[in-house]
This record gives structure tokens, C-alpha cells and sequence, in this order.
């Protein structure tokens, strides 16, 4: 049956983790496009322009962590010390860029903390693209436990998807500043989206070249049903997107290039789906296989049912208080 | 340097360093947060000015403290996959959705009403920046509630069955989440995050006391922390003994370890106070001993017979001597706020609450002793109940990730320099907040103080002002 609670499960799962994305997604951008900002002024701008929402964008990837620990544990201790480098990379490098958002305040040279803000968010954005590559390209697993070596994710795809989150990343960070800033940034900005949204389109597309060269079983997901359908369909909602994306540039609009680039990371998450589908680990560990018992599935399912929708209230509330373009002078600091 | 050690030590070793570095934040944070909501209703209710002030000092050194709390506690979310693959396959289905209930509860909440709290009273009104502030506050306990049912689950278990597959099936939530040890556990837990943070704001209004002790705000709040360490240390004293029967009840090895009871004693077991645990001879050395005190506190009976580590297989024994000497550091640290709280109350009553530098500096040595006992109250518990994760039934040996040492072995090492770097710089930073006096506009370094304002008169502002050299934007 389709609609069971493991489905159900890895849904919202999905769902956590697009939210991860395209939330921390610009935040990470921030962080990445940082040795850019012009002057102090223009950095503390870029900061104060997601300070208020970080650490709420950030709390997605706990979900999903932590989501996939309660109703996917096989899957969960297969991939985590499958994947060990890039995971505890990626948490040294949030670890700096976490902190920054208040050191960065509390000294008189911000240079180090201006380095870590950029260096956590870069080294992050790279540790979770290669984490995919290599969730990709699929792990080796013998009884229920990881059975490869512990650097088995590190190939040159896995290093091409990295690239392709970070300059991903980049350009969601510099379309949310189009939206929060004016001026002289903006303008800055909005030059840098133009680059950043083709190396975009064009990293993508090779990434999506070379997918069904990791598992050939990819490309026949593509061109089965329901499988097929999509395959006419994604190209085409990119097309639109791209479209949209050029258009909003162009016509200086402040809201549209950023929906559009979201919308790029929105229809390449559906794509990885519709590619590993129905498997959670590819290449051999389906959704069924990794699913806790139906006890704990049901018990958390009531949790998320009752409380995401709370949740995604409050987030939209938070942006809403903080929304329009940012004041130079506030700040609490 | 580390080779030579096994996967499982290093991956014990770090755990162990990373949620011991995680805990320090909680047990500020949780104290904090509410302590922030009580002085955002206080300048609410009374429109005394000092809360305001106090609310905006305390609430900087928040931000800091909570924002190594997110980074450090998001590792530990990971750390189980990372280096207890089998734990987490096999308890998963039980630790896990409480888990993440934590994350659905009690993080967003923190975390999408911080926001608000730091930055947004101007944005949204007193009414609802009030309401987020105590969301915030009511983000923390929650957290704490859950984590502290995961790890009681794991000391206790209860309400499962075994799988074919060897994992732990839920049976019953109920019984699962209020597990035997969870009540007990909780209650201490919380009340010692309050008497970490009151020692932690009394020591900062005792060291601006002894600088001027007419000062305002210095005197508000080491007046409240007082209050709060003379009234939540007995009830901390009283929790942590019936904490301890409960221990007894249900891991008895562990207090063995704890009370250095190597032997059985038929007719009435002593209180060892202090002595060296001589682990090869199996005996405590140089013991300063109360005959049969231990059968009384722990059985209510002076002659009653209490079982000794002797009557428990050799490897099913948890390490003596760490839990020996953390369980005795806590307790110690204990009594010694106990003192502190009565002294204040005393001087209290006699109306010389603020003229007292000797108090004051008592107030001040006992600042960070509360992270102390906090964290040797974590050791006791955790090295008490090894061998196992899960008591009883998972092996810490057999909870291992399929991980090579050198992998274990270079994560360590970064995260203990990372760890250092970036918690030793915050430290520092928040030491400097603290080391100006509350009145002080702008915490923050590189920013002067507003004059503009002009509530605030300028002599007062520049003793405390460092100037800024590098940044004069
Ligand atoms: C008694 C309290 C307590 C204990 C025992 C723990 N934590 Fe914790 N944790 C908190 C109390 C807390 C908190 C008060 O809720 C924090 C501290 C600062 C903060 O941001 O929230 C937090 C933060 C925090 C975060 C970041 C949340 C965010 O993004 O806002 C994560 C992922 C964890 N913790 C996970 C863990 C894990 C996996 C633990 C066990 C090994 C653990 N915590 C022990
Ligand atoms: C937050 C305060 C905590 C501290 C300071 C702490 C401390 C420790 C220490 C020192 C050990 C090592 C024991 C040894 O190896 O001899 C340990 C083990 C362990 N703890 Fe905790 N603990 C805490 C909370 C928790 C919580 C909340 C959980 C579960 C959610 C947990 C899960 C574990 C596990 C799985 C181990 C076994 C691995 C090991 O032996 O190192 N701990 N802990
Ligand atoms: C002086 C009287 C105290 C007694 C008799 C006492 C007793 C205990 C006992 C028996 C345990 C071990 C629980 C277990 O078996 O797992 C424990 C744990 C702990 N203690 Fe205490 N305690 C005292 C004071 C304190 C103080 C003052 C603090 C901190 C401010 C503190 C913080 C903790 C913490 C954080 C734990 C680990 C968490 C837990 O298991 O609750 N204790 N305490």
C-alpha cells in the first residue's frame, strides 16, 4: 500500500529536508558571499538581515537528523557513519558559523569572526552537497550495518555536487539580499545573481547528466511510469522558472528572483526523489526496510501532525515581524 | 598520540566531551531563560526601570551562552548515527520520536520565538514580546523534559519488547516517557540549572557590589539569586536523596560505586565521607567513615543489610573511582551552597545583605560551581551505569558504529581544539559582559555608549566603558 506510515514518514522527512534547504539555504548564502560585502557596514547588514531567523532555519536540519532517527534508525546508523567525515565536517563548520552571529559583536577585531562566518558557511554548504553526491552514488551495506571505507564518499561527483549546493547556496543568499536590501548592496547583489543563477542552471544540468551514469536503475525510473510523466514535466517547470528568474532581474523586482531561485532547489529535490524512489539508502534500502516499528511510526506521527502545523505558523509569524527591507541603524547589539 | 586506544574508548571519550561541553550551556540557558521572563513581568508589572535594565544586560549574555548551546547540542544529534550506529538501530524506535518530539516541542519553539525576544520588543509590543520571552522559557524546560525521559529510558527501561532483529519495539508510550528514574531525574535536573544560573547572577551582582554597593542593579540581583540559592538548595538536597533511593531501587551497582562499598554489610553498612578507592585491592584507603550512617539514609534503618559490589559479577561492575569521587564533588558542592544560601538569609534578616564583601565574595568563588556539580552529577550517572547504554540490556560494546579508530581519533582532535577555540573565546566574551556594570548601554565592544538617550549620565557610563581602538566605524 502506498499510503502506509513509513510512506507517510518519508514524506515528511522529504519535506524536512527541503525545508532545511531552502531556509538555511540563503542564510548559508549569506555566510558564503560575506568576503564580498564592500565594507563592515555592508557585512553587518548582510548579518543583521538573517540574525533574527538563523537559528529557526537551522532547526530543520535537527528534524531532519533527528526525524530520520526516530522513524528511519537502520537508515540513520547506516548513512551517519557511512557519510562520518562530511557529517562531523559539517558540524565543525556550523559550529563556527554559529557562533559568530554574537562573537562578531563582542570584539573589536571582527576580522576572525567575519573569516569563520564565511569559512563555517562555506565548508558547510560544501559537507552537505558531497553528503549527497555520495548518498547518490549509493552506500555499501552488509547485514544492517555500513560496510565501506571511510572515505568512500570522496569522488569527483560527490565533490561536483558540493560545488553545485555551494554556488546554489550563493545565489539563494544573494536574491534574499535583493529582497532585504537597496541601494548600493542591491545593486551589488543583483549583479552577482545573474552569474550565480546561470553557473546555477548549468551545474545542474551536468549533475543531472551524470546521475544515471552512478546507477544506471536511475534512468529507468525516469522513463517508467509514473516516472515519465515527470520527466517531461521538470524540464519544463525549469524552463518556467528560468524564465521567471531572468524576467525578475530584469525588470528589478525584488520578490520574484528569489522565489524563482528557491523554485530551482524545489523541482532538483523532487528530481533526487523521483530517482531514488523507493528506496531510502540507495541502492538497496527501501523505505519499508528502514522503517521503525508501526509503534513508533504512529506515535511521532501524531507529534508532527499536531505540531508542524504550529510550527510553520509561528515561522511564518517570526518572518512576518521581521519582514521589509532591513534598517541599517537597528540591531540589538 | 591517541593510538594504542580502541574505536570504542575514543568513541566513548568523545561523547563523553561532547555532551559534557554540551550540558554546561543548558544548565546556564534553562536558568536564564526564566529568569529573563520573570524580569520582563517584573519591569511589566511594576515599571521599575532596574528590570528593564537587568532584562537587557542578562538578555546579551543569553544570546551568547544559548548560541553555543545550538551548536554544540546540534553535534549531539548527530553523534549518536556517527558513532552508535548499532545503539541507534537497535533503540531507536523508542529514544528516537521522543527525540523528536524534543526537536518539534521545544527547539522550534526556542528558536522561532528568540527572534522575537532579542530583537523584536519595538517590532511587536510589550504584550507579545512578553508572551515570545516566555515561549523561549518554556522552550528550555521542554527540551529538558524530553532529553531527560531519552537518557532516563536508557538508565530504566521500560515498556518495550525485543524484535527478532534485536531492536527495543514501543509498547507503551506512557510507561516508556514516565519510565521509573524520569520523575526523579527531571526535578533535580531543572532545579540544578536554577541554582547554576542564581549562583552564576549572584556572583556577577556581588562582584559589581564590592565594586559600589549602591549600586541599583548589583543589588537587585544578587538580592534575587540569593533568594533563589537559599530556598532551591535544601529543595535540591532533598530531591537528590530520594534521586538516590530511587538509584538504589533500580541500579544498586551504581550505588555501590557511589558509597565506595566494595563488601557486603549484613548488619549495617558506614557512610564513607572521604578515602582513596584503591581499585586493585578492591577497598577504600584512608576511609573516614560514620558507622551504619549509610544503611540509615539509604534504608531507613540503622542495622539494616546492605549489599556490596562483591555480590555483583566483575563485568557488570561500573568503574569505581570516577564515580566515587564525582558523586562526592557534587554532594560537597551541594552543602557548600547550602551554606551560602543560610549566610545570605542571616545577613538577610539582620538588614547587612548588601554591605557584607565578605559574603560577596563568597558569592563570588561559588559562581561557576554550580557548572561543577552539574557536571560531576552527569559523571556519577553516566560512568555508573556502565557497562551498558541501555541498562541491562545493550552493552556500551556492543553500541559501537562499524568505524575505524583513525577516523574516531582525528574527529576527536578537532573537536576538542575546535571546542576550546570557540567556547574558550565565548567565555571570555561573556566574562567581559559580565565584568561591566548593568547600567552599561551597549555590551558589545566595538559600540560606544549612546549618549543620546541622555537618561544615562556620562561619568557613570566611562568607568565602564573600554574604548575601542581598532574599529571606529
Ligand atoms: C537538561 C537539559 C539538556 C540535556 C541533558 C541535553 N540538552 Fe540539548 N539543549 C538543551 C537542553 C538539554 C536546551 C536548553 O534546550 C538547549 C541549550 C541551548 C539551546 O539552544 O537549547 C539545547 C540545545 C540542543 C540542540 C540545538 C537545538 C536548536 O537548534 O535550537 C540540539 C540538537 C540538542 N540540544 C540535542 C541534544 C542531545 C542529542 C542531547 C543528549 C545527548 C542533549 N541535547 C542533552
Ligand atoms: C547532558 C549531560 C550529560 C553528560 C555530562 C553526560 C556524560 C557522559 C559521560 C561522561 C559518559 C561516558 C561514560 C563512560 O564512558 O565511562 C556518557 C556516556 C553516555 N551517555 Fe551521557 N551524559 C549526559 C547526558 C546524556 C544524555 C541526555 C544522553 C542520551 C540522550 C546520554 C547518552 C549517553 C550514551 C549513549 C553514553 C554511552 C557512550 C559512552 O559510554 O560514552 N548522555 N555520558
Ligand atoms: C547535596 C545533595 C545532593 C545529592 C544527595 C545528590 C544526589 C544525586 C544522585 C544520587 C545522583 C545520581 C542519580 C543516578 O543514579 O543516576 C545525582 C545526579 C545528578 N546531580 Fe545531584 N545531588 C545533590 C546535589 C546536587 C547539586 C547541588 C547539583 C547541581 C547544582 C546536582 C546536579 C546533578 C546532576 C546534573 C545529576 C545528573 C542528572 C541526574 O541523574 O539527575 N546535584 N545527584
Amino acid at each position: 500500500m502506498i499510503f502506509d506510515l513509513a510512506f507517510i514518514w518519508a514524506g515528511l522527512i522529504a519535506f524536512a529536508v527541503l525545508t532545511y534547504v531552502i531556509l538555511d539555504g540563503f542564510d548559508l548564502g549569506i555566510g558564503i558571499l560575506f568576503p564580498f560585502g564592500r565594507s563592515d557596514q555592508d557585512r553587518d547588514l548582510m548579518m543583521n538581515s538573517v540574525a533574527p531567523v538563523w537559528d529557526g532555519n537551522e532547526t530543520w536540519l535537527v528534524l531532519g537528523g533527528g526525524g530520520l532517527f526516530a522513524v528511519f534508525p537502520l537508515a540513520y546508523a547506516i548513512v551517519m557513519p557511512a557519510l562520518y567525515m562530511p557529517i562531523t565536517l559539517m558540524l565543525l563548520a556550523l559550529v563556527f558559523r554559529g557562533v559568530s552571529f554574537e562573537y562578531r559583536w563582542r570584539v573589536s577585531n571582527k576580522r576572525v569572526w567575519d573569516a569563520a562566518f564565511f569559512g563555517g558557511s562555506l565548508i558547510a554548504a560544501l559537507c552537505q552537497g558531497i553528503a549527497l553526491g555520495a548518498l547518490v552514488q549509493g552506500i555499501r551495506i552488509e547485514g544492517r550495518a555500513y560496510a565501506g571505507g571511510w572515505f568512500d564518499w570522496l569522488t569527483p561527483f560527490s565533490v561536483l555536487t558540493g560545488v553545485a549546493v555551494v554556488i546554489g547556496y550563493a545565489l539563494l543568499g544573494a536574491t534574499w539580499l535583493v529582497l532585504k536590501t537597496e541601494g548600493r548592496i542591491q545593486m551589488q547583489m543583483r549583479g552577482y545573481s545573474w552569474w550565480l543563477g546561470a553557473a546555477t542552471l548549468g551545474l545542474i544540468g551536468i549533475v543531472s547528466l551524470l546521475t544515471p551514469f552512478q546507477d544506471p536503475i536511475y534512468l529507468q525510473r525516469w522513463f517508467n511510469m509514473p516516472g515519465s510523466l515527470f520527466s517531461v514535466l521538470v524540464p519544463l517547470i525549469m524552463l518556467g522558472l528560468s524564465w521567471s528568474f531572468l524576467r525578475g532581474l530584469n525588470d528589478q523586482k525584488d520578490l520574484q528572483p528569489f522565489l524563482s531561485a528557491l523554485g530551482f532547489f524545489v523541482v532538483s529535490f523532487v528530481g533526487i526523489g523521483i530517482s531514488f524512489y523507493p528506496m531510502m539508502v540507495p541502492p538497496t534500502l527501501t523505505i519499508q526496510q528502514a522503517a521503525a516499528p508501526e509503534s513508533s511510526l504512529a506515535f511521532a506521527l501524531v507529534g508532527a501532525a499536531i505540531l508542524l502545523p504550529i510550527i510553520l505558523a509561528y515561522t511564518v509569524y517570526a518572518y512576518w515581524v521581521f519582514r521589509g527591507k532591513i534598517d541599517p541603524s537597528q540591531g540589538y547589539h | 598520540m591517541l593510538d594504542g586506544f580502541s574505536a570504542e574508548t575514543l568513541a566513548r571519550a568523545q561523547f563523553a566531551f561532547t555532551v559534557s561541553f554540551h550540558i554546561i550551556f543548558p544548565a546556564f540557558s534553562i536558568g536564564l531563560a526564566s529568569f529573563l521572563a520573570v524580569l520582563n513581568a517584573l519591569w511589566l508589572r511594576t515599571g521599575d526601570r532596574s528590570y528593564l535594565t537587568l532584562f537587557d544586560y542578562w538578555k546579551k549574555i543569553f544570546a551568547v551562552a544559548f548560541g553555543m548551546g545550538v551548536v554544540s547540542g546540534i553535534v549531539m544529534s548527530y553523534q549518536f548515527g556517527t558513532n552508535w550506529s548499532v545503539f541507534s538501530d537497535r533503540a531507536g524506535p523508542v529514544i528516537g520520536p521522543l527525540m523528536a518530539y524534543e526537536v518539534l516541542s521545544a527547539f522550534f519553539l526556542e528558536a522561532g520565538f528568540l527572534g522575537i525576544m532579542l530583537f523584536g520588543r519595538e517590532r511587536v509590543g510589550d504584550g507579545l514580546h512578553m508572551f515570545a520571552t516566555a515561549m523561549v522559557a518554556f522552550g528550555t524546560l521542554m527540551s529538558a523534559t524530553w532529553i531527560l525521559s531519552v537518557n532516563s529510558w536508557m538508565q530504566t527501561p521500560a515498556g518495550f519488547s525485543i524484535a527478532a532483529n534485536g531492536q527495543f519495539v514501543p509498547e507503551d508510550w506512557w510507561a516508556i516517557i514516565f519510565n521509573p528514574s524520569f520523575p526523579y531525574r527531571l526535578v533535580h535536573m531543572v532545579l540544578a540549572a536554577f541554582l547554576t544560573t542564581s549562583l552564576v547572577v549572584g556572583a556577577v551582582g556581588a562582584w559589581h557590589l564590592l565594586r559600589d554597593r549602591t549600586d541599583p542593579e548589583a543589588r537587585r540581583m544578587f538580592s534575587m539569586a540569593m533568594w533563589m540559592a537559599a530556598i532551591v538548595t535544601p529543595i535540591q538536597i532533598f530531591a537528590g536523596d530520594a534521586h538516590g533511593l530511587n538509584t538504589l531501587e533500580h541500579q544498586p551497582a551504581k550505588v555501590m560505586a557511589m558509597e565506595g562499598h566494595y563488601d557486603s554489610h549484613p548488619d549495617g553498612a558506614p557512610l564513607i565521607l572521604f578515602g582513596i578507592p584503591n581499585t586493585a585491592e578492591r577497598r577504600i584507603d584512608y576511609a573516614i567513615e560514620v558507622p551504619k550512617l549509610s544503611s540509615l539514609i539509604l534504608k531507613h534503618d540503622l542495622n539494616a543489610p546492605l549489599a556490596g559490589l562483591d555480590s555483583v559479577p566483575q563485568d557488570e561492575q561500573p568503574p569505581v573511582a570516577i564515580v566515587f569521587y564525582s558523586f562526592r564533588v557534587m554532594v560537597g558542592l551541594g552543602f557548600a551552597m547550602l551554606a551560602l544560601g543560610v549566610g545570605s538569609l542571616w545577613l538577610r534578616v539582620r538588614g547587612r545583605l548588601y554591605d557584607a564583601p565578605w559574603l560577596h565574595r563568597a558569592a563570588i568563588l561559588m559562581g561557576p560551581t554550580g557548572f561543577v556539580a552539574v557536571l560531576a552529577g552527569w559523571i556519577t550517572t553516566e560512568v555508573g551505569r556502565q557497562p551498558y547504554t541501555v541498562y541491562g540490556l545493550l552493552r556500551t560494546g556492543d553500541s559501537l558504529a562499524p568505524v575505524a579508530a583513525p577516523a574516531v581519533v582525528t574527529s576527536l582532535i578537532a573537536f576538542i581544539l575546535v571546542y576550546f577555540c570557540v567556547f574558550g573565546a565565548g567565555t571570555i566574551y561573556i566574562l567581559r559582559m559580565m565584568n561591566k556594570r548593568p547600567a552599561t548601554p551597549r555590551l558589545g565592544l566595538r559600540d560606544g555608549p549612546i549618549r543620546t538617550a541622555g537618561i544615562t549620565p556620562a561619568p557613570q557610563v566611562e568607568r565602564d566603558f573600554i574604548p575601542d581602538q581598532g574599529a571606529s566605524k
